[in-house]
């Protein structure tokens, strides 16, 4: 039978595992895991610091009106407004809608393009968050009509 | 390790405008196998530039990106004969920098 300290030191073992090999995710601080686990929209600006939502002309989403191949979109987020702090694409209907976050810094232009999958037809949003808080989306549809998730 | 990216900066006035082609598998963690089971996630979370040595570019990134990613960003600044580096780490704490010349 086990006594008290053998367990606690046990349990000190397993938790040492955990941080070092088991769980690779737990190394990046950095890494905002919260906005990308975030299923919607609204949810993943929040989890980035967004306090106020609201639609803006200055941000522009940029993307096919219809993607024939789901895996491959190519979308581009792009605003002219200064003081943005970080700038993110996301996709609606996807299981977690946020496909990536732009940091904006003074030496890069606030313009940024890559590719994403879409599992099916929906609205795609480029999301800025400014330096006060606020975040700014432009809205596109994208039509798909070979889904990109597998399954 | 994996294999290297494809880095292209070309300038144009003043900046210069940076594509990479990464070679990533970028799995979604959605997919199943043929036994059921689900295929766990592996994608790249961070991709950092540099310009000459200076961080300029940083971008955090999900599981929803493509297969073997294209990212096109600009820098401020960059002239020919600069030096662009790119890094990106996944969420299995591999890592890849390689690095292009502006022309």
């Amino acid at each position: 039978m086990q006594n008290r300290r053998e367990t606690l030191k046990q349990s000190a073992v397993v938790a040492g595992l955990l941080a070092t090999a088991g769980f690779p995710q737990f190394a990046y601080a950095a890494f905002n895991k919260a906005a990308f686990d975030a299923k919607s929209v609204q949810d993943s600006a929040k989890a980035a610091g967004a306090t106020s939502i609201a639609e803006s002309k200055d941000v522009t989403i940029t993307g096919p009106d219809i993607a024939e191949n789901g895996a491959v979109v190519p979308l581009g987020a792009s605003t002219a407004l200064a003081g943005v702090k970080h700038l993110m694409i996301m996709v609606e209907k996807n299981p977690s809608s946020l496909v990536a976050m732009f940091h904006v810094t003074d030496a890069v232009e606030a313009n940024f393009s890559t590719r994403a999958k879409m599992g099916q037809s929906s609205d795609v949003y480029a999301v800025a968050i400014m330096n006060d808080g606020k975040a700014l989306w432009a809205k596109k549809e994208v039509k798909v009509t070979l889904g990109g998730c597998g399954g | 390790m994996a294999d290297p990216m494809r880095i292209r900066a070309q300038s144009s006035g003043d900046k210069a405008t940076v594509r990479v082609l990464m070679s990533h598998e970028m799995e979604s963690g959605q997919r199943k196998d043929a036994s059921g089971k689900t295929v766990p996630a592996w994608f790249i979370q961070e991709v950092t530039a540099k310009h000459n040595g200076k961080d300029v570019f940083s971008a955090e990134w999900g599981p929803a990106v493509s297969k073997n990613p294209f990212l096109q960003f600009a820098v401020k600044g960059a002239k020919a004969g600069d030096k662009i580096a790119v890094t990106w780490k996944d969420n299995k704490g591999d890592t890849r920098t390689d690095e292009a010349t502006v022309s």
